[in-house]
């Protein structure tokens, strides 16, 4: 029995973490947050650089087969540096294409970039929603995901299919959310011709939750330590505050919230990846469960850092935004209970 | 990650299951109560021949006298708690007062103490909180003074479980008042049928003496009774503190509650809907079985560093605070799910599962201030796991 990390798996750790600490610098990130295309296309090309788009690609389509483990670790990465990145879409992609090797060769190569077009799945608002007619798709989706830069939409119909169509076909138009550093837009098809079409079962959806649930425990992972560094450094009533009681305890209560998290995000993926009847479920616990410590560990660590913590000067927002987003991504965390409950057989 | 066992365990594991199957007519059953009951010793003497409770201990003590295995240990608590077959004696003085004579005892106190302990013909108790001190424990003033080969012992003691039933006692007392507060403490044993020991059991909330209080007038006890040297009991009694830390906190323990939870919700209804059919309260048992998971995931981390000679770090300092928050939590909800039901407590006709919930959701928030508030945890956490400073002393006034 081993419940750790292969070596491989901290090797990737480490050197995506040095990729992202030069590629991925908080002043790098404002400046995407303040729309600079420039600073936000270095970003995209040292990630493709490192070969990310090519890690949840199948070997036998010129990619290197990583498994929903090692896919959470790199999510986890970005989220600790909140890098925009379109590997989550990717990811997903690889997956729902699995039996498909001409779409996974594009992946592999970073040739096929795709977007994520799914919100409608999981809540459909404000008249959103695409259907399948005649074989073209029509209707629109809301808070599409990597969107810039993308050559194909992976868009879900009504009843749930996911389609591949080219980006060119879609309008979009940007959409403000709080998470300034990452994109997301309204796309409009009027008649566009899937590329091709594949129904995503439990687990491919459980996939991707639980990456957004990696993605936060990154941010949240961040966030305490910022808030750990800061309490050990600022100077209050003649001392450092992390010596007060109070601060100390709001440290202590977002580790002892994270750290378990973090064994549920091992154990949901890695059930995942040996396909353990567990995995789905587990998955969408975690992405709910995230969800809540993020949110905690996120209004925390902020006030941690007392009145600076909510300037823009530390620039904390920015991972507080990313778990604020990450919590209604893909569902909210209601949602993903339910999910869960649903996948044991509690409820019909 | 690999959360399979290879062929050696999972044979182990095989014959674990096989020996309690084939002689589960010798457990003892609900009916067999009380401390040194004929066949819960008769139990407790089987499960140790068959290496399945005092396995480490050796044989010349009574024991099985096995190498310690992490995994084996496991294996056995998995197999008791899947058959909820009952498992072995787990009193003070076997998972505290043992380990810390087989580190710091005598030749002779191991010979006289080790065997009629872990076969529970000598039940223990333990002298360490005071009145006085709570989490503060190295506060503690109750004092021994030197009388030739003897200590002379005044002051009491509280939270003392089976202090009532107990045949001895390992306390800490205060041999040196001059000495800086740690320094000055001694950790002896005694038997509780020593001339001036009063025993006043203590009522707690769940309407049951769990605890007692002990009072020492004059307690005349011979120096033999120290363990390790006098004035160094401090070290001791930290010895056996790392043991008790450790058993709160069992995720096959607290996966079992939430079971019980499931299979509540699912038997109720109220208004002729099953109470796992509403959403409010399925939202809550769904929040709480991501914490049970993750706790369970965490201790196969926790395994995982023992199993490599690695420090758990965090992982295993949060264990204590978060399962006892949890284990009180699932009672609560549990409360909650059988609504104006989930009050009654004493016997009748429409209590649900012997008013086990409510006595758990009582007794667990003594789990939470008992072994170190969760206050104190959370100092623990700060200062050893996020190396935060620690409170700077008050100056002197």
């Amino acid at each position: 029995m081993e419940f750790a990390l292969s070596e491989d798996q901290r090797m990737l750790q480490d050197s995506l973490k040095g990729v992202l600490g030069d590629a991925a610098s908080l002043d790098r990130m404002r400046k995407i947050a303040a729309d600079d295309v420039g600073e936000g296309s270095a970003l995209d090309e040292a990630l493709a650089g490192f070969g990310l788009s090519a890690l949840p690609v199948p070997e036998s389509a010129g990619g290197l087969g990583l498994g929903a483990l090692d896919a959470c670790l790199v999510q986890e990465a970005l989220g600790y540096n909140v890098a925009p990145s379109r590997f989550l879409a990717t990811a997903v992609a690889a997956r729902v294409f699995a039996g498909k090797p001409e779409i996974l060769g594009g992946l592999a190569s970073g040739d096929v970039k795709f977007a994520l077009a799914v919100t409608e799945l999981f809540s459909r608002r404000d008249g959103a929603g695409v259907e399948l007619k005649g074989g073209k798709l029509s209707g629109k989706s809301l808070l599409a995901q990597s969107v810039d830069g993308a050559t194909h939409l992976l868009v879900a119909d009504a009843a749930g299919t996911l389609h591949s169509v080219e980006a060119a076909a879609a309008g979009v138009t940007v959409m403000r959310t709080i998470d300034r550093t990452r994109s997301f837009h309204e796309v409009t098809l009027d008649g566009a011709t899937p590329l091709a079409s594949a129904t995503p079962d439990a687990e491919t959806m459980a996939f991707a939750r639980l990456l957004v649930a990696a993605d936060t425990l990154g941010a949240a992972q961040a966030m305490i330590d910022k808030a750990v560094a800061y309490a050990k450094e600022r100077q209050q009533f003649g001392r450092v505050i992390g010596s007060f009681q109070a601060v100390k305890h709001m440290c202590a209560e977002m580790a002892a919230k994270l750290e378990p998290s973090r064994a549920l995000i091992w154990h949901a993926a890695h059930a995942l990846d040996i396909g353990d009847s567990e995995g789905p479920f587990m998955a969408n616990l975690a992405k709910a469960h995230l969800a809540e410590v993020g949110t905690f560990v996120a209004r925390t660590s902020t006030e941690v850092h007392g009145g600076m913590g909510f300037t823009d000067l530390v620039g904390l927002h920015y991972w507080y935004k990313r778990i604020g987003v990450n919590r209604q991504l893909l569902g909210s965390p209601e949602q993903a209970r339910q999910t869960a409950a649903q996948l044991q057989g509690l409820v019909v | 990650m690999k959360l399979t066992l290879d062929p050696e365990y999972e044979a182990f594991r095989a014959e674990v299951a096989e020996t309690l199957a084939k002689n589960v007519h010798l457990a003892p059953t609900a009916d067999d109560k009380g401390y040194k009951n004929p066949k819960r010793i008769a139990w407790q003497k089987f499960l140790i021949e068959n290496g399945l409770a005092a396995r480490t201990i050796p044989k010349e003590y009574g024991g099985y006298g096995a190498e310690p295995d992490i995994l084996k240990a496991r294996i056995i608590a998995e197999e008791f708690a899947r058959t909820r077959i009952p498992g072995p004696m787990a009193g003070q003085g076997i998972s505290m007062f043992v380990p810390t004579l087989l580190e710091l005892g005598t030749e002779a106190q191991k010979q006289a103490y080790i065997r009629p302990t872990i076969q529970g013909e000598m039940i223990w108790c333990q002298g360490y909180s005071e009145p006085g001190a709570g989490s503060d424990l190295a506060a503690l003033r109750t004092s021994a003074v030197e009388d030739g080969d003897h200590y002379v012992i005044n002051g009491s003691k509280i939270w003392t479980s089976t202090a009532k039933q107990a045949d001895m006692i390992f306390c800490l007392v205060r041999t040196d008042p001059a000495a800086k507060k740690h320094e000055g403490i001694t950790y002896i044993t005694f038997p509780m049928s020593t001339p001036g020991i009063e025993v006043r059991p203590l009522v707690d909330m769940t309407g049951t003496a769990n605890f007692n209080e002990v009072f020492f007038t004059d307690v005349r006890v011979p120096k033999s009774g120290v363990i390790f040297a006098p004035n160094k009991g401090w070290q001791v009694a930290n010895a056996t503190l790392t043991h008790e830390r450790g058993m709160l906190g069992d995720p096959n323990a607290t996966k079992a509650r939430l079971v019980e939870l499931i299979a509540l919700m699912q038997a109720e209804t109220m208004n002729g809907e099953r109470l796992i059919d509403n959403p409010l309260l399925r939202d809550r048992l769904m929040k709480l079985q991501a914490e049970v998971y993750a706790m369970q995931a965490n201790g196969l981390r926790i395994t995982t560093s023992r199993l490599q000679g690695q420090p758990a770090g965090l992982a295993g300092l949060v264990v204590k605070l978060q399962g006892c928050d949890l284990n009180h939590e699932i009672a609560r909800l549990a409360i909650d799910a059988l609504g104006d039901l989930g009050i009654l407590y004493e016997e009748g006709e429409h209590l649900r599962a012997n008013g086990s919930w409510q006595w758990r959701y009582m007794y667990d928030l003594g789990l939470i201030i008992g072994g170190g508030t969760a206050q104190i945890q959370k100092n623990i956490i700060a200062e050893r796991g996020l190396e935060m400073p620690r409170e700077p002393k008050l100056a002197k006034a």
